[in-house]
């Protein structure tokens, strides 16, 4: 939590005054029983009501008093932990954007949500709470017991006594009931992924008809989860009865040993009635705190999830402000003996991969399932940074551009087709906000998506849903393939841009590429071998390695591996390609 | 329209007590408990006053009464300690099953309506319905409906006792009860329209973040981090005011009756004085106003919690509305007391079909199919034109509005759908993985697999040894998020759940759309084993898939425009043809 307190600027001023605003009030309450007991010593005492009236407006007086003094410091608590939260969220949004991918997916988009929404939220409770409770409740508590010896310095040993046994069961009980939460919370975990797994399998769940047993698991879950709440719920039923116990005890203790004072003429009646209040008082002081210390134990584990995505320092970062100059005579795009493993420590995903493109070639990537290809398109916008070897763009490598000049030169079709709610105009100036109408058209034409683009009510306008669900699996890939044309691009990455598409779609496409006037450099990454098959290059992987580098043509010959996926593809009737 | 409203109210309430009703037995006792346990409470006061009378001043403090008032109040403790347990403790048995119940019947819901509704349904919005608006329910309704009853009998209690001790001064208390009123009212009534509004801005964040994380590749690829974080910060500041506002009103409400409590207590010790004075301490004592004094010290605590209340009811009721909505959806109609599928030797048939998702937008009309047992049927045609729906058809996870389908001259409509599912082994595009173990999840279909048959199947899915590479083997942990199992690997893993239970008829719905070629080739061998003698439906873009097929359905916007053949088709010089030769151009 202490690490996120850079957070308070620009609100320091508020998050010291809250709390000295809330000691104020709390001066205020600490005085009215003492005002109770002068009405009783001395106006009742002496009959003068007179006296009674005035302390009554006393009384009135503190209370507006703290009413006001309350008021702002509620206020400050509010304005601090709200714009703490605000500058947290920012922050831990930039930070998060600062990430690579790899860092990205080691705490997995719902991790970060969480962390963003209720745990900034945990945390800026806790802010809150730290200024209206912190200093209130202890100096409450403390001030009642000065009060109390100021009263009888004897008769306070109850005081204190009570005070530690108090303290004891709150401790107590609070340490026992925690780790129930913490099970009830991934309890409450498996019945949430028991539901999602029901809806997002609900096809295969109904054809092997198992409902029956899905529910029989559901029940389980469920129940132990009921189980558990009912148990720590019994235990932290234990604290109220416990602590009104100890508190009416110390009551018969004041009255006893107090009644003896009073006897020995030590102490008056009225003392004995503001001895009795300050005892609740210190009662809703001490629960005060014990929920106050369950906020915080809530906050400072949220604290500690936010700042293990703090702690994690992007491993990609820019470190160029000015975009190179091409080095003459070099590859348009060239990988030298790159090596990559997405996680240190783990498998090679890539192991000395080479190729060179000149401007304008085409360069086909195929392999089987998991043999690295999307790595090969992931390290060429730096999503990732290779382990070992370089990935040079016009002869200087791609660390050394600024991120805005290397996507604004590289544009990537990811395999997963995903689009932004907004319109499908705000989608496609993506690759470039200055495209004129025309441009997108065009683009739209090249990527296959005119027909039903055009068939759209309102064309370039329509609306987009979050996600781009409103589009149909084909639909999306196509415009994603359209968003990377815009811009020209020297570099066009299609991930399997087009596995959604039928053959015919997927050629018509591929020939409309082909003939863009900008003329990229082209990876085409495929399962299908005949999409490639034109590519002045093909890049055959296996297991992250090169099995095979060549045209087509030399590949047939050569590789064996290239030799068995055609086979594989164009089994029976199709030797005529 | 408002009467519209408070009727769903009424019926969303109407619901809960129905969950609730097994457990009354349990909430009459814990209402029970309260009341002994408030009155218990509210004696207490009256009893420590009553000692306090004995203390008068120097020599004149009677230590023997003080003391069996003492006793009195032990008693006092010990009830209130013990009723104040066994209360809360019904009371949670009772929401804790409550909730538990609930929440087995939405999630049981969701396992017998209709697949459309599951489709067309945000899954985020039916997930919350089952975990977190039941959480609410209990909350709110059940642990709310307590607070609420033991904070209306404190408020009458209290006002009893003293009205009992001494209306006078118990007038002065119920003057100023409305004031209390109209201030927990007004400040829950802004509390509530900010939090509303909060919540609206805290969704919009979320939407934002949401979108951006789950399509971080293209925020990164195309540099849009910065245009992301304006727009971000811009409804991160909204969030910001309208947060201070939510928070700063509801903050109000310990303040604003601690201030009113002031005013009742400075008036009660005002009114109590003058009232000792004139009465020269008989009659109405200084241990009487003491008593009062505690008694206005807490009086304006219930008003507070009871303001809390209201809230968490309505958000309770809110709750139990959307959750009443997922438990009267309609049910796919029931097959009880139809026979199973005695007998399947694979032959289909299929007359004047028609179906559409939408009824606007009609999407399979009048089709007509005949397959021979056994047969290998290919659907082709471009994306969109009906092949998984004819799927969905099949499995009956939509029924169609016209038309039969008969499975071994037995129409699907007549037999359980259990019996007809169980006869088609099925593969999907999108695989299924839940959590648990590798074995588990290909045993999906078959719970009392041996170990050996499932080790068989995943040999023959060619998954085996990428499961031995794991590092638990066939006992490691898996899920569908987690990265342990690529994309491809996890179709492996529904292949060889079906390679498992040798089903009649197969389905394959893109089944190998995530699976190179090579190791597809090897897959189609055993899937070949298997499909022999037995009829398959395969969906596929990949022509070589489809050449060897038995029959191929050319489909286009819903209909079957052409049958036959690889060669018969390619003959015809169809649209087949054209599709097919696409592929070379």
């Amino acid at each position: 939590m202490k690490k996120l307190l850079r957070f308070l600027r620009g609100y320091r001023a508020v998050t010291v005054l809250g709390p000295l605003f809330k000691l104020l009030e709390a001066v205020g309450e600490l005085i009215i029983p003492l005002v109770v007991a002068a009405i009783i010593d001395k106006g009742i005492a002496a009959g003068n009501s007179a006296y009674v009236w005035k302390m009554g407006g006393v009384m009135l007086g503190l209370g507006a008093a703290g009413l006001c003094f309350a008021v702002t410091a509620q206020f400050m608590a509010a304005k601090a932990s709200q714009g703490f939260g605000t500058n947290l969220r920012g922050a831990l949004y930039r930070h998060i954007h600062s990430l690579s991918l790899s860092e990205q997916d080691k705490f997995g988009a719902a991790g970060l949500l969480t962390r963003l929404s209720s745990d900034t939220i945990q945390t800026q409770v806790g802010v809150a709470m730290f200024i209206r409770l912190v200093l209130r409740s202890p100096f409450l508590a403390a001030g009642a017991l000065v009060m109390a010896v100021s009263i009888s310095p004897k008769i306070s040993i109850i005081f204190l006594v009570m005070a530690v046994v108090v303290s004891l069961i709150l401790w107590l009980v609070m340490s026992r009931t925690s780790p129930y939460y913490r099970k009830i919370q991934n309890n409450l975990d498996e019945v949430s992924l028991l539901t999602r797994e029901t809806l997002s399998g609900a096809r295969v769940v109904r054809a092997f008809s198992n409902q029956a047993e899905e529910q029989r698991d559901f029940f389980t879950s469920a129940d132990s989860l009921g189980k558990k709440s009912i148990k720590a719920a019994a235990l932290s039923a234990l604290l109220n009865p416990l602590t009104y116990a100890v508190i009416n005890f110390s009551v018969i203790a004041v009255l006893y040993f107090g009644g003896k004072t009073v006897s020995a003429g030590n102490l008056s009646q009225g003392d004995v009635i503001a001895l009795v209040n300050y005892l609740s008082q210190i009662l809703l002081a001490l629960v005060v705190t014990a929920n106050l210390a369950v906020t915080f134990t809530k906050a400072s584990a949220s604290a500690a999830r936010i700042n293990e995505v703090f702690d994690t320092v992007p491993s990609v970062s820019q470190t160029a402000s000015e975009c190179p100059a091409p080095v003459a005579n070099s590859a348009k795009l060239r990988f030298d003996n790159v090596s990559f493993a997405y996680y240190a420590g783990s498998r090679n995903a890539l192991v000395n991969v080479d190729f060179s493109l000149s401007a304008g070639q085409t360069l086909g990537v195929i392999g089987s399932t998991g043999s690295g290809k999307s790595t090969v398109a992931n390290l060429i916008p730096r999503f990732y940074d290779p382990t070992a070897g370089n990935v040079l763009l016009d002869g200087v490598p791609v660390s050394q551009y600024p991120f805005a000049d290397l996507h604004r030169k590289v544009h990537i079709v990811p395999q997963k087709a995903v689009l932004f709610s907004g319109t499908l105009r705000d989608n496609l100036l993506y690759g470039d906000p200055d495209a004129t109408d025309e441009q997108l058209w065009a683009a739209l034409e090249a990527a296959q998506a005119l027909d039903f683009v055009q068939k759209l009510p309102d064309g370039l306008n329509a609306q987009v849903a979050r996600g781009g669900r409103n589009f149909s699996g084909g639909q999306r890939q196509r415009l994603t393939v359209a968003r990377a044309l815009v811009g020209n691009p020297e570099v066009l990455i299609l991930d399997d841009a087009s596995s959604a598409l039928d053959y015919a779609t997927e050629s018509r496409m591929r020939h409309a590429i082909e003939a863009l006037p900008f003329h990229p450099t082209v990876i085409l990454i495929s399962q299908r071998a005949f999409s490639l098959s034109h590519a002045d290059k093909i890049l055959v992987l296996e297991d992250g390695g090169a099995a095979g580098y060549g045209t087509h043509e030399q590949l047939l010959q050569t590789c064996e591996v290239y030799r068995e996926i055609c086979n594989s593809q164009t089994k029976g009737g199709a030797d005529n390609a | 329209m408002r009467k519209q409203n408070k009727q769903r109210k009424k019926g969303a309430i109407a619901l809960v007590l129905r969950f609730m009703r097994p457990y009354y037995p349990l909430i009459v006792l814990a209402l029970l408990c309260s009341v002994v346990q408030i009155a218990a409470t509210l004696l207490a006061p009256v009893v420590i006053g009553k000692a306090v009378d004995y203390i008068i001043g120097k020599g004149n403090v009677d230590l023997d009464k003080v003391l069996r008032y003492a006793y009195v109040l032990m008693a006092l403790i010990a009830i209130v300690m013990l009723f104040q347990w066994l209360g809360s403790l019904c009371t949670n048995k009772a929401a804790f099953h409550t909730v538990r119940d609930l929440r087995c019947a939405a999630f049981n819901k969701l396992n017998r309506v209709p697949l459309s509704f599951i489709d067309n349904r945000s899954h985020g919005d039916l997930l919350s319905r089952v975990v977190n608006d039941t959480d609410l329910i209990s909350d709110g309704l059940i642990q709310g409906f307590t607070q609420l009853f033991s904070g209306v009998v404190t408020v009458a209690g209290t006002l009893g006792v003293m009205l009992w001790y001494c209306w006078q001064l118990a007038l002065v208390v119920v003057l100023i009860t409305p004031v209390s009123i109209c201030v927990a009212y007004l400040i829950a009534r802004a509390t509530h329209n900010m939090f509303k509004l909060q919540q609206k801005k805290r969704g919009e964040l979320s939407g934002l973040a949401e979108e951006d994380l789950s399509g971080a590749k293209a925020v990164k690829a195309f540099g849009r981090e910065h245009a992301a974080e304006a727009q971000f910060d811009a409804v991160n500041e909204d969030l910001r005011k309208v947060g201070v506002k939510a928070m700063f009103y509801s903050s109000l409400t310990n303040p604003g009756t601690r201030f009113v409590n002031a005013i009742v207590y400075a008036a009660v010790a005002v009114a109590g004085a003058l009232m000792v004075i004139r009465a020269g301490n008989v009659g109405f004592t200084v241990g009487l106003l003491s008593c009062f004094l505690s008694y206005a010290n807490q009086y304006t605590k219930p008003f507070n919690e009871i303001t809390g209340v209201v809230t968490e009811l309505q958000t309770a009721s809110a709750a139990a509305g959307r959750v009443k909505e997922l438990l009267e959806e309609k049910e796919e109609p029931s097959d009880d007391g139809l026979p199973a599928l005695q007998y399947c030797d694979g032959s289909l048939e299929i007359e004047h079909l028609s179906f559409a998702y939408d009824p606007a937008r009609p999407l399979i009309q009048d089709l007509n199919l005949s397959v021979l047992p056994g047969s290998r049927v290919a659907i082709v045609g471009p994306t969109g034109c009906g092949k998984t729906t004819l799927i969905n058809l099949l499995m009956r996870f939509y029924d169609p509005q016209q038309g039969v389908i008969r499975l071994s001259a037995t129409p699907t409509t007549e037999i359980t759908r259990q019996s007809l599912r169980a006869a088609y082994g099925m593969v999907l595009q999108d695989s299924w993985i839940f959590r648990g173990t590798v074995a588990q999840n290909i045993s999906y279909g078959k719970e009392d697999a041996t170990r050996e048959e499932i080790e068989d199947a995943a040999k023959r899915a060619h998954i085996h040894s990428s499961i031995l590479k794991l590092p638990q083997g066939y006992d490691t942990v898996i899920d569908d998020e987690g990265s342990s199992v690529s994309q491809g690997e996890k179709q492996l893993l529904c292949i060889a759940r079906i390679l498992l239970t040798q089903p009649p008829m197969l389905i394959l719905d893109e089944a190998t759309s995530n699976i190179d070629t090579r190791t597809e080739a090897k897959i189609q061998s055993a899937f070949a084993a298997m499909m022999k003698g037995r009829t398959s439906f395969v969906i596929a873009h990949r022509l070589s898939t489809i050449i060897d097929a038995d029959l191929i359905l050319v489909m286009r916007d819903g209909n079957v425009i052409e049958q036959g053949t690889h060669s018969q088709l390619l003959a015809a010089n169809g649209f087949y043809a054209q599709l097919y030769n696409s592929q070379f151009v």
